[in-house]
């Protein structure tokens, strides 16, 4: 994998250019947010249930190891095989394992953003198994060989005309198609002799109980629970901080997932896996992948409360304008923005940037992580870490030098009666161009605040309050 | 109650008269202030991006300059953010302490400290839509956000409406982000421009002739993507309105 940065701001840009896209990327995250909202106001507990909802997490976050412990011994006693994970490479070998061991060829999957994570497709493909996402948004994005741009909506940048053209391709079906019944059904039809003849399932896992060993799937489509149940053989794919303790803590999440993701009070199907179907086997992998490091980064560990509803990507008027697939990233939107370089600090250097820290996220987010102010710390880190790219970091440094000079500041300010060219040359270059690609640049005016005010309450204005060389 | 008059280096260049318009209005409620003519900026362009050691010259200078006084007020919601809840690249002595601690921008002074009920001087015969910048409303919560669905409030409303003859249009979605974001309005040039167009025609549809806001660095970006876009609007900072401009 390249180390090089995404450049997210060229990337905006050319989403940007495509209106038909951005328009309907823009309104339909919007309606999404705003249906959330609506949802909100007909629960006059929203905020306690926020608050109660990032307790929980965080009591188990504290006593992460406790829990998994738990977990995994309940979880045995109903007869499931539990596996551990360090990282996405001893996952695929895992999961392999297990199919070959089962001689299993065909996978039906469902949603899982921990598999992309872990790059799992190509893997077992080049083991010779075939994998088939059975949800419709995730399989449009696999025919189309690009990663989900949403974590609830994968193909949310998707026009019905795009899905349409990349149906036609593999499906055979009208590439004129703009009903998308008519591609569901298309999709349904294609699917349903794989789900049939599947040798094994995957699914994720939206929340595990400790306390039950139990886990529990949320969707929409009912895909999960074909995946699951169709083929003998279940693997849950899930990422190690999905925990709760017990089961009475799961009215908690319910009522807050679907709600905040796309404002409907509960998914359609929301499955308990107790333990294997008769005859059949499960399998739950829990997987690390950078999560216990994550644990122990003092300002950051609370990003692992997520619970991926995908609100603070709803609400971001900068993910709605510059579409997931601009992150580069298996996560994007915000919660990308903060978790994207705890997995590597350099590629995804420039996502912390990509915000201008309004903190909308910050206020919707139902688990209550401290999103804007995460991304704030990370610019401090990134720059310590010397990830920023040198210009503008020299840029600040003289900045900073000027600012703590009042004199040759107003000197630089008095160069010239126009303002606009008074900044300092550096500033002026590195900053008005790209200011005026969109935008007209500010008027100048005839004299600053400064020189107005010395010439006219000079007489009220008292003396530089302290010399500005040191002590 | 000594009141040291800071004024950022977007309205000292660029918006001179959003400064003249504060200090004149203070001036008008009777109170004693002061504008240490050594400033320059309070280090936030500098913490925002990252480099917050680089913004700690700026900083000292701040206090420096304003540690005298019993408040320190200025026009803008941003720059109050940056010293009371991010300025820290310097170590947090007594008098810092002091200085974030009585910080206070325009509205939050006129409405919490000094609880002004009247502004007789103060007349607008025009339909104006409110920007609240991020940074008022969600920083320094000078107004409820829909985010959390709380009981409808607003400071600079709450002001606005004791001005004679002014009128108030609603965008559709009040309290969006304009894209201004400090650096942000220069790394990511087409978000930001593509925000505060969008934005602006918001504002327009809605009926608003002016923009009215508490903050000159999201008026100078809302301003340019307006005048580029061609949408026919005007701008105007919180502190001239009530100074008693009527254009
Ligand atoms: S960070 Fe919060 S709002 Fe964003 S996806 Fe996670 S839980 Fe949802």
């Amino acid at each position: 994998m390249s180390d090089k940065p995404v450049n997210h701001a060229r990337a905006a840009e050319h989403f940007i250019e495509d209106t038909p896209h951005l328009q309907f990327h823009d309104e339909r995250l919007w309606d999404m947010r705003q249906k959330r909202d609506a949802q909100m106001h007909i629960l006059p507990e929203w905020q306690e249930l926020r608050e109660e909802a990032s307790r929980i997490k965080e009591h188990t976050l504290s006593r992460l190891p406790e829990y998994l412990e738990q977990f995994e011994t309940n979880a045995r006693k109903n007869g499931i095989h539990v596996h551990w994970a360090r990282d996405g490479a001893e996952h695929n070998r895992i999961v392999g394992e297990i199919l070959k061991a089962h001689n299993a060829r065909n996978l039906i999957k469902s949603k899982s953003m921990v598999t992309e994570e872990c790059d799992m497709r190509p893997y077992l493909a080049k083991q010779g198994v075939t994998v088939t996402e059975t949800d419709l948004g995730e399989r449009i994005q696999q025919l189309d060989d690009q990663l989900p741009s949403h974590i609830v909506v994968p193909a949310v940048h998707k026009l019905t005309a795009d899905v349409a053209k990349i149906f036609a391709k593999d499906y055979h079906t009208d590439p004129e198609i703009r009903d998308p019944h008519l591609l569901a059904e298309a999709q349904r039809q294609a699917a349903r002799p794989v789900i049939l003849h599947a040798d094994a399932g995957m699914t994720g896992g939206n929340f595990v109980v400790a306390e039950t060993g139990t886990f529990v799937v949320c969707t929409n489509e009912g895909n999960a629970d074909l995946s699951a149940t169709v083929p003998n053989l279940h693997i849950a794919t899930i990422g190690i901080e999905r925990l709760v303790p017990r089961m009475a803590d799961m009215g908690v999440f319910i009522r807050l997932l679907s709600r905040s993701a796309l404002g409907s009070p509960i998914t359609q199907y929301t499955t308990h896996f107790r333990g294997p179907q008769k005859g059949g086997e499960m399998h739950v992998v829990l997987v690390d992948n950078g999560r216990s490091a994550r644990l122990g980064m003092e300002d950051f560990w609370t990003s692992l409360k997520c619970i991926r509803c995908g609100a603070c990507m709803n609400t971001c008027p900068v993910y709605r304008r510059s579409g997931g697939l601009s992150y580069g990233a298996v996560y994007s939107g915000p919660i990308g923005a903060i978790i994207d370089p705890t997995f590597n600090e350099r590629k995804y250097s420039t996502l912390p940037y990509a915000s201008t820290l309004n903190g909308s996220c910050t206020n919707v987010c139902p688990v209550k992580i401290n999103i804007h102010e995460q991304l704030y710390k990370w610019r401090r880190v990134l720059v310590q870490h010397h990830e920023m790219p040198f210009v503008k970091r020299e840029i600040m440094h003289m900045a900073g030098k000027l600012m703590g000079q009042p004199r040759m500041y107003r000197a630089a300010i008095k160069a010239t009666e126009v303002s606009l060219s008074t900044m300092p040359r550096f500033v002026l270059y590195n900053w008005l161009n790209p200011w005026g690609k969109h935008r007209e640049n500010p008027h100048p005016v005839k004299q600053t605040f400064n020189d107005w005010y010395r010439k006219n309450r000079e007489t009220a204005a008292k003396p530089a309050a302290a010399p500005e060389t040191k002590k | 109650m000594k009141i040291g008059l800071f004024i950022p280096c977007y309205i000292d260049a660029f918006y001179p008269d959003a400064g003249i318009a504060t200090l004149e209005l203070l001036e008008k409620l009777g109170q004693d202030v002061e504008y240490p003519l050594d400033q320059t900026c309070c280090g936030q362009p500098m913490g925002n991006s990252g480099c917050n050691s680089d913004a700690a010259a700026a900083e000292a200078l701040f206090v420096r300059n304003f540690a005298r006084y019993d408040k320190i007020v200025m026009p803008s919601g941003s720059c109050t953010h940056h010293v009371r809840d991010n300025f820290d690249a310097i170590p947090q002595t007594d008098e810092v302490r002091h200085v974030r601690e009585n910080t206070y921008e325009l509205v939050e002074f006129l409405h919490d400290i000094l609880k002004v009920d009247a502004f007789p001087w103060a007349e607008f015969n025009h339909t104006v839509g409110l920007h609240n910048s991020c940074g008022t409303l969600r920083a320094l919560r000078t107004a409820s956000m829909s985010e959390l669905g709380e009981k409808p409030f607003s400071k600079p409303m709450d002001l606005l409406s004791k001005v004679k003859g002014i009128r108030f249009a609603t965008p559709k979605r009040p309290d969006e982000c304009c894209g201004f974001g400090g650096t942000f309005s220069v790394t990511e040039e087409a978000v930001s421009a593509k925000m505060g167009v969008d934005k602006v025609r918001d504002h327009h549809q809605a009926g608003a002739e002016y923009i009215v806001s508490a903050d000159s660095s999201c008026i100078m970006h809302q301003q340019g993507c307006a005048e580029r876009a061609g949408v026919p609007i005007r701008f105007i900072h919180i502190a001239q309105i009530l100074n008693g401009a009527s254009q």
